[in-house]
């Protein structure tokens, strides 16, 4: 391949990628790659753009500068039906689960096999069942959207997102605001799933534990920049303070506590 | 002296100051006339190339009816109890105000005549379609604004479905089916509601209210010109609903402002598109 | 399923209704007769004044009303009023029939009053009425009352 991708190990390689909002610099010539097989997990602070990255990745968003790879296929060349194509093989899951709330769960599941494939309803009815059974939700079948907890939305998301079997997967904050109880079902489920289906799963988040207890490998963002790689042994030994100060979730470090501001004495004395 | 020309040199400066002043809010009069202009020329681009590719979708709803019957439920259905009494009022009061100013030149029997007149060419088309601005068209900018927000539309495009023909489309197609008889049903409830006030109340003889209505409204010429408004008005105000929903800002805010963009937009969109669509019909301009 | 089959039921009724709707305002509202356009046969009529009389102004015999003015338009030569009118082809009129223009009531619009005679022949389409009577201005008729009036004093 002249892209200088080897794609046989790698699913999507992303080269020198700018993108910026208004003036603001999201990523600042980044390049990275994600191995087949493997979860690979995306870290950094709220607002550095993570799931702008998955968006990128998605092709829903078009860089500045810079090109993503998905299985050889260069995703901001490609025609409209051939990004289609591309998508199919692809699974998303929001960070809000993104449920239809017309439909309820075993619609929304169903959804993309009555989009995009000509089978019969029995042969979808026993594909949904099958997937709501993996993620533990067969019982669940007829709520709708608005019905559900948090973590049994992103588990109704998760079935959706392999119903078609899907090449990778896209996890946005997987983690985020959940229970406990939710949040050792969600580790495990994607590790299963990982290795189960033999998929490829990218994981973006800022929840430290639970996203190294199953990552393979981790990027560190931050400012635009990657600022560590590694797995998640070579990240416990990393030099950078950054990073550490992140892993063990100190208030000050080389991230400020305090929003830039002027000398906190002067302007309380309003000078 | 010197205390004089201090002062006329103060005064100078001031001067100064202020034509300073005048140019710089002038030019940032100018730099937000611009931005405005600039943004608004946007936000047309952005909706007639949403329009195409809305009516583009269309073709791929045609072979799932399913989808245009759900829509048809939540545009259509839900909006029928509101247009229904809403057109009997009007007819009702259109045949109270006509009998009293008709009876003063003893043309009563022109009742028929006026209130069916003014249903069928105006007041049915646009007030319902006033009322559908308000009651689908801000539930439409919501739904799909909320969407937008919980990310379901970047979902579905995620799942390799274009939300444009999946979820656009058939509410659009299901708004311009539902207007022309959602506004036939206005004016025909608006008729039987004069006949009541009129002819059982009042004292006007039925025969002349329904002849005199016969003889004076022409098919092509009124009832067609009705229906083509309502299309019209249909088309615009599923349009701009779906346009705000779908360009609003994914926040809470963001998209009951788009709501209240819909209803103002939507009724400036009415009234003078309605007219522009009288001057064509019925004036000599 | 349940929802679904109420949901189509209500569509279902909607749409009757809205049609429904339809039919009503065309025929209830404006009498759309559905092959007016192709039943009728042309005549025409000069008046010496037309009056208020405009296009689609009833044309009617005895009181019924048989076709409607199609255009009005003026003879430069004699300037005379040519009255073109349509009328439904299942009513044949004798070549003698004359016309007049009258006013439904004081205030009322003006119509075409069409009064057999006595022929054997019918009007062919396109025919011409030879005996007129022109419209009745109010203004001339009260100038001519008042004037009979004064000259009586």
């Amino acid at each position: 391949m002249d892209n200088g991708v080897n794609s046989n190990t790698e699913l999507v390689s992303i080269q020198n990628l700018s993108f910026s909002r208004g003036d603001r610099k999201i990523f600042n010539d980044i390049s990275l790659t994600i191995q087949r097989g493997k979860i690979t997990a995306i870290m950094g602070p709220s607002g550095t753009g993570k799931t702008t990255l998955l968006k990128l990745i998605g092709g829903q968003l078009y860089p500045d500068r810079g090109k993503i790879f998905v299985d050889g296929q260069n995703v901001h060349q490609l025609k409209r039906s051939d990004l289609y194509t591309l998508r199919k093989r692809m699974g998303m899951l929001f960070q809000s689960g993104a449920l239809l709330t017309d439909l309820n769960i075993y619609d929304n599941i169903a959804l993309p096999l009555r989009e995009h494939t000509a089978l019969s309803e029995p042969m979808i009815r026993t594909l949904v069942l099958m997937k709501l059974h993996a993620v533990g939700l067969r019982g669940a079948r007829t709520l709708m959207p608005n019905e559900l907890s948090g973590g049994m939305a992103r588990r109704v998301a998760l079935a959706r997102a392999i119903v078609l079997d899907p090449m990778m997967i896209m996890y946005d904050e997987p983690f985020t605001g959940q229970d406990p109880i939710s949040l050792g079902t969600l580790v495990k489920l994607i590790k299963a799933f990982n290795n189960a289906l033999g998929l490829t799963s990218i994981i973006v988040s800022h929840d430290v534990k639970e996203t190294a207890s199953i990552a393979d490998y981790i990027y560190f963002l931050s400012d635009g920049k990657i600022i560590g790689k590694g797995t998640p042994e070579q990240i416990k030994n990393l030099q950078s303070e950054w990073v550490q100060q992140f892993m063990k979730g100190d208030a000050d470090g080389p991230v400020h506590f305090h929003y830039p501001a002027s000398d906190y004495h002067k302007d309380l004395l309003n000078i | 002296m010197a205390p004089f020309i201090s002062t006329t040199l103060l005064a100078i400066i001031i001067k100064i100051y202020l034509i300073f002043k005048i140019i710089d809010s002038m030019i940032h009069f100018f730099q937000s006339l611009g931005n405005i202009t600039l943004s608004s020329f946007a936000k047309l681009g952005r909706s007639s190339v949403f329009l195409i590719q809305t009516l583009t979708g269309i073709l791929s709803v045609i072979p799932r009816p399913a989808l245009l019957f759900k829509q048809l439920y939540s545009i259509g259905v839900l909006s029928f109890l509101i247009i229904t009494i809403s057109g009997l009022f009007v007819g009702m009061v259109l045949g109270l105000q006509g009998f009293n100013i008709l009876s003063d030149f003893g043309a009563e029997e022109a009742l028929g005549v006026m209130v069916a007149a003014s249903l069928v060419r105006e007041l049915g088309p646009v007030v319902s379609a006033l009322l559908f601005a308000g009651r689908a068209g801000s539930a439409l900018t919501a739904e799909i604004g909320l969407m937008k927000a919980t990310e379901q539309l970047s979902g579905m495009e995620m799942m390799a479905i274009d939300p444009i023909k999946r979820i656009i489309a058939p509410r659009f197609l299901a708004g311009v089916i539902a207007m022309p008889l959602l506004a036939a049903l206005f004016s025909s409830i608006g008729v039987l509601g004069g006949h009541m006030v009129g002819v059982s109340m009042l004292g006007v003889d039925d025969g002349a209210y329904w002849s005199q209505m016969q003889a004076n409204l022409d098919f092509q010429d009124d009832i067609i010109n009705g229906i083509i408004k309502s299309i019209v008005f249909g088309f615009v105000v599923s349009w701009i609903a779906l346009f705000e929903g779908y360009d609003a800002m994914p926040t809470s805010e963001g998209v009951s402002r788009a709501t209240t963009r819909t209803v103002v937009n939507s009724a400036f969109a009415i009234l003078g598109l309605d007219f522009i669509l009288t001057a064509l019909m019925f004036g000599d301009i | 399923m349940q929802n679904t089959k109420t949901q189509d039921i209500l569509v279902g009724l909607f749409v009757a209704f809205g049609i429904a709707a339809l039919f009503f305002m065309a025929m209830q509202i404006s009498n759309l007769n559905p092959l007016s356009k192709e039943n009728v046969y042309t005549i025409t009529a000069r008046f010496e004044n037309s009056g208020g009389l405009k296009i689609k102004s009833p044309v009617s015999l005895a009181g019924v009303r048989i076709g409607r003015v199609a255009n009005i338009s003026i003879d430069t030569s004699s300037f005379e009023s040519i009255v073109e009118m349509h009328i439904e082809s299942q009513y044949q009129l004798p070549d003698d029939t004359s016309a007049s223009i009258f006013t439904a009531g004081l205030l009322g619009e003006q119509y075409v009053s069409l009064e057999p005679g006595g022929s054997e022949e019918f009007l062919e389409p396109n025919g011409v009425i030879d005996i007129t009577q022109s419209a009745i201005v109010l203004e001339e008729v009260i100038g001519q009352f008042l004037f009979k009036e004064t000259a009586k004093d």
